[in-house]
């Protein structure tokens, strides 16, 4: 398995080269290091002379790709695309083009509270969908399963948006039970954490609920459930013991790969909260056209769900004796 | 016996959940707002809370220049000068200055000259400033001292710093007097390359040597600068400095009413320029240090932003004049009390409007602007026209307070180009035509909610020049009548449409239908609307717009090459002069030619004549002669179509005190009053939770179980048919 480990961490490599070389080429055919400078600068005062200046300061004055007035290796070194992307191999994010910040640091102070909403909702909501859905398994082919069918397309069929406006307006204005929206560190999180984890459970249990359903009506057809009802196990017994066991793999494979990308955070819900976390940090930088966050924030995602999808491939050797990594 | 003691544990457990809940529920009773976003122990202080939308990224006032960061800085630091927070029309006060600047005219070899000497001989202009003696810096760990006088942290170890997450986590600080050197120290900052600010290019132009000085420092530390000396700032004892200028520029006083001109300890630079320190994230852009009435205690934008009263404010009191109808208004109850009066301000990010305007509504925040979304809900028109709030913000004792801001949105054209541009009458004409059926008074009801004012011509109210009733009309495009001005008849515009060659919208020489295009950088969906309307204003006609849509980038490089042909931008003032207006359409400004902030490239030479007499003028009878009269090449040429100057709506509930808008001054937070008593009160009231429908979904939760455990009990006692 070590070795297997070894050769999926060596394929990253080149795969995240390549997103990398992606990021600069869509980013720069968009953007002009003069037009960065000129958005830094704002619109009043500018002058050609500003604008060289911030560029000379911030290291896009060189080349994009080759330095044909550079000497041997320096025409590859002495690039814009070179000094911007190496430190980026050994997490040296650098420093943000807009505000001067070290985005390291940004990341690590605002990947907390993003994570302080995705893992209550990602545990509390995997709860709620396996529980529902093995009612709905319990309840198959009669009115209630029917009735959760239906309720479930009505639920995923709203936006995301109405969950978070409508939840807002209910709980946080209506009835006044938790703050609307805010954040705060330690144990006074729990207050500005309740409405947002109730709505991000709430707003996927219509899809999550199917999917699930899916998988253990598939899975309640096969033989050893039939061989363990004859054995006298009740249905209840029967589901959560065995099936849900069994209906594992295809979950695990949900969840553990989007275990890394839980700290990237979720833009609306962190907006709509002002919960301080990283759901934000990449729109904005784009938004303001800061390359050095673009090209950290998307090197992060990519190396996250890279790891991602190689913990989900260990797990199915830990969930399944069957699976074997080779 | 089995079955019945389960049952009894069952019903102890449940009974036990049952008294839980009721112990939650009774316990969230006993705090009326579980809803309170804030501590409950600031509930009674004198703490204002504000919002913000946007992350300043500077707080260096050498770098910032954006009204977010300004919302900051400007109550952290001190330049010279203010603006008086109550008399209109605005006016410069001291602020750390003992008075107002005394202004010494030289001519070219140095000697001075009288006052009232010609513009032509003035070579130099000398500012010189005296501060009060005895003003403090905020507690500082950049000003911390040991016993022996040294400081304690200019020179921390990489292992100190390493150890550093904030700086609050150096715990001891200093502060020392504020002396004139800081001042000089500052605009020599303005002019380092490494520093980048905005108005260092422009500020060549004016101070004398700062060209120089800034080619010299280049490759110099920040705090290196300190002792090289810039030829026109000098300090000339402890507390008075001269800055000296290039000719005659009576607009630099209100410069030195900005954030750029505030005092910076060369101790700031020496600290924050230590190595690894920006691998922290503490920079000078992060921890200000100033003389200001507050000091920012917490800096996290993502979240949060707080400023705490000064321990070593210098004492400076509520002003104890204003204009007519202040003191009725109660704007002078605080006379001469000694400011500020708020102990701390709370920012809080709020990215959407949605929670915001709740959060406002639940009195959680003091104030609030009005977006679209929230507007009829809060604002409503009399007959006569006038905003007044609905009713259901007066019952909640809500203030509306509305301003002409000192900003101008305009349709411009490109004076150089073949159609629309130049010199000639039929491109005047066309220009004109356009201006007349452009309807930005419907603009202004359809997509502004009626905030804002038609412009007349190139300055907004409030600023000198500025013209009312029958003379400020710009009589190309209205007419005055009954009274006010009314937009000249359609019919007017197609006749100067076919006076210019273009009959009904056809060009008499090619007998098209004549085509023009409008760059924009509005192409979102939202802007659609806006962007038809605006197609259906050049179809009354007969024209065709073409809206060409492009990114901001796109749009700049376009503006900068002179390929657009008309296109809409503003202007925010920087001081309250008509220069500042004016420099707008001067030829030496523009845009292709020169890199200015002349947009459309307008060149008349009468018209460059004029400002530059009216520019170097002190405010009287010529100089307003003279803005008449360039008001009135403005609106002849047509280069722009005077769009509107928009009107801040802001609501603050009725605890909010000393209140008056103040669209030139930043700083007006020190004349802030809360009433917190009323403000605890009203809060308690508008925030009491609601149990009920909670319990209620729980009980019909657990009803429609009951047929679900009746369906599986059914279910497993079934047989096998």
């Amino acid at each position: 398995m070590i070795q297997y480990i070894i050769r999926r961490v060596l394929y990253a490599f080149p795969l995240l080269m390549g997103v990398n070389i992606l990021t600069f080429v869509l980013f720069f055919i968009v953007n002009s290091p003069d037009d960065m400078a000129r958005m830094q600068l704002g619109q009043k005062h500018v002058t050609e002379q500003a604008v060289e200046n911030w560029k000379q300061q911030r290291g896009y004055d060189l080349p994009l790709l080759w330095n044909s007035k550079a000497e041997g290796k320096e025409k590859l070194t002495q690039t814009i695309f070179y000094q911007k992307s190496a430190g980026l191999f050994l997490f040296r994010f650098g420093i943000s083009d807009s505000d001067r910040r070290n985005i390291a640091a940004d990341i690590q102070q605002r990947m907390w509270p993003s994570l302080a909403v995705a893992l209550p909702t990602l545990i509390v909501g995997l709860l709620v969908n396996i529980t529902f859905a093995l009612i709905m398994v319990l309840f198959r082919n009669s009115y209630l399963e029917h009735a959760g069918v239906v309720l479930c397309v009505i639920l995923m069929s709203v936006s995301s948006l109405f969950y978070i406006i409508g939840g807002q307006f209910l709980i946080g204005k209506l009835l006044r039970l938790v703050p609307i929206s805010g954040y705060e560190g330690g144990f006074s999180a729990l207050k500005f954490l309740i409405l947002p984890v109730l709505i991000g459970v709430f707003s996927a249990i219509g899809a999550n609920v199917r999917w699930y359903r899916t998988l253990f009506l598939e899975e309640v057809e096969k033989d050893y459930v039939r061989t363990a009802r004859a054995k006298g196990l009740s249905e209840t017994r029967t589901l959560f013991r065995h099936v849900l066991k069994n209906a594992m793999l295809p979950i695990l494979t949900g969840v553990v790969v989007v275990l890394p990308t839980l700290f990237m955070g979720s833009l609306i819900m962190e907006s709509f909260f002002s919960i301080p976390g990283l759901g934000s940090y990449t729109i904005d930088a784009i938004n303001s056209q800061d390359f050095a966050i673009v090209r950290a924030m998307v090197f992060l995602g990519s190396v996250l769900y890279v790891i991602g999808l190689l913990l989900t491939d260990i797990s199915y050797t830990l969930v399944d004796p069957r699976v074997r990594l080779s | 016996m089995s079955s019945l003691l389960s049952m009894k544990m069952y019903a102890d457990q449940a009974r036990t959940l049952v008294l839980i809940v009721l112990a939650i529920i009774l316990g969230a009773c006993a705090d009326s707002r579980l809803n309170n976003p804030y501590p409950q122990e600031e509930g009674d202080q004198a703490v204002l809370y504000e919002s913000f939308s946007e992350r300043p990224k500077h707080l260096d006032p050498a770098v910032a220049y954006s009204s977010n960061e300004y919302a900051f800085i400007a109550q952290i630091y001190e330049p010279p000068f203010q603006y008086h927070y109550l008399k209109r029309p605005y006016e410069l006060t001291p602020l750390t200055a003992t008075g107002m600047p005394e202004i010494e005219y030289l001519n070219a070899r140095g000697d001075k000259l009288a006052s009232t000497a010609n513009d032509s001989d003035i070579a130099y202009t000398d500012y010189i400033i005296e501060i009060q003696p005895g003003i403090r810096y905020q507690p500082h760990p950049v000003l911390a001292k040991n016993a022996q006088g040294d400081y304690l942290y200019h020179h921390l170890t990489a292992a100190q710093i390493d150890q550093l997450g904030t700086l609050q986590d150096l715990p001891e600080s200093g502060s020392r007097e504020l002396v004139a050197e800081d001042y000089v120290y500052q605009i020599k900052r303005l002019a380092h390359p490494k520093i980048q600010s905005p108005i260092a290019e422009m500020m060549k132009n004016y101070i004398v040597g700062f060209d120089e000085f800034s080619k010299q420092v280049a490759d110099k530390q920040k705090f290196e600068i300190k002792d090289i000396p810039m030829e026109g700032v000098t300090a000339l004892d402890r507390y008075q400095y001269r800055i000296r200028i290039k000719g005659k520029y009576p607009q630099f006083k209100f410069w030195l009413a900005m954030p750029f001109f505030a005092p910076m300890p060369w101790e700031a630079d020496v600290f924050y320029e230590q190595p690894g320190l920006d691998d922290k994230n503490i920079t000078l852009d992060w921890y200000p240090i100033g003389t200001g009435p507050y000091f920012l205690a917490e800096n996290n934008p993502n979240r949060r932003m707080i400023l705490l009263k000064n321990p070593l404010f210098h004492l400076e009191t509520y002003p104890s004049e204003g204009e007519p109808g202040d003191k009725e208004k109660g704007l002078l109850a605080d006379a001469g009390k000694p400011l500020p009066f708020i102990d701390k301000v709370v920012y809080m990010l709020e990215k959407e409007t949605i929670p915001y305007w709740n959060k406002f509504l639940q009195g959680y925040y003091d104030a609030s602007g009005i977006a679209s979304d929230n507007f009829d809900q809060a604002i409503q028109f009399t007959g006569s026209g006038a905003a007044t709030l609905t009713e259901a913000m007066r019952e909640k004792g809500i203030q509306l307070e509305t301003a002409v801001t000192t900003s101008i949105f305009y349709l411009g054209f490109n004076m150089l180009d073949a159609t629309v541009g130049g010199d000639s009458e039929k491109a005047r004409k066309l220009r004109q035509a356009i201006a007349i059926a452009v309807d930005y008074e419907e603009y202004i009801a359809i997509f502004a909610n009626g905030r804002g004012v038609a412009a007349q011509g190139l300055i907004p109210p409030g600023i000198y020049g500025y013209a009312e009733g029958k003379d400020g009309v710009n009589p190309y495009v209205y007419d005055w009548k009954d009274g006010k001005a009314q937009r000249k008849s359609i019919e007017v515009a197609r006749r100067l449409m076919a006076e210019a060659g273009y009959p009904g919208g056809i060009d008499s020489k090619t007998q098209q239908a004549l085509i023009l295009y409008f760059d924009t950088t509005s192409v979102s969906i939202d802007d659609r609307p806006r962007m038809n309307w605006y197609r259906k204003q050049f179809e009354k006609l007969g024209i065709k717009l073409v809206i060409r849509g492009t990114d901001y980038n796109r749009f700049q490089q376009k503006m900068r090459a002179g390929n657009a042909q008309i296109f809409f931008w503003g202007w925010n003032a920087d001081y309250p002069d008509p220069e500042n207006f004016f420099f707008l359409l001067y030829g030496p400004n523009a845009k292709v030619a020169h890199g200015g902030e002349n947009a459309g490239n307008y060149q008349n030479p009468e018209f460059d004549r004029l400002f530059e007499q009216m520019r170097n003028m002190e405010n009287g009878e010529q100089r307003y002669e003279i803005i008449q009269q360039l008001q009135e090449l403005v609106r002849r040429d047509a280069p722009w179509v005077f769009g509107f100057h928009p009107k801040s709506f802001s609501l603050y509930h009725g605890w909010y005190k000393n209140l008056k808008p103040n669209l030139m001054a930043n700083n007006q937070l020190k004349y802030t009053r809360i009433d917190t008593t009323a403000r605890a009160e009203k809060r308690a009231a508008w925030n009491k939770p609601v149990f009920w429908p909670l319990l209620l979904a729980i009980v019909v939760f657990m009803l429609l179980l009951i047929p679900a455990v009746l369906a599986y009990r059914r279910r497993v006692r079934e047989t096998i048919q």
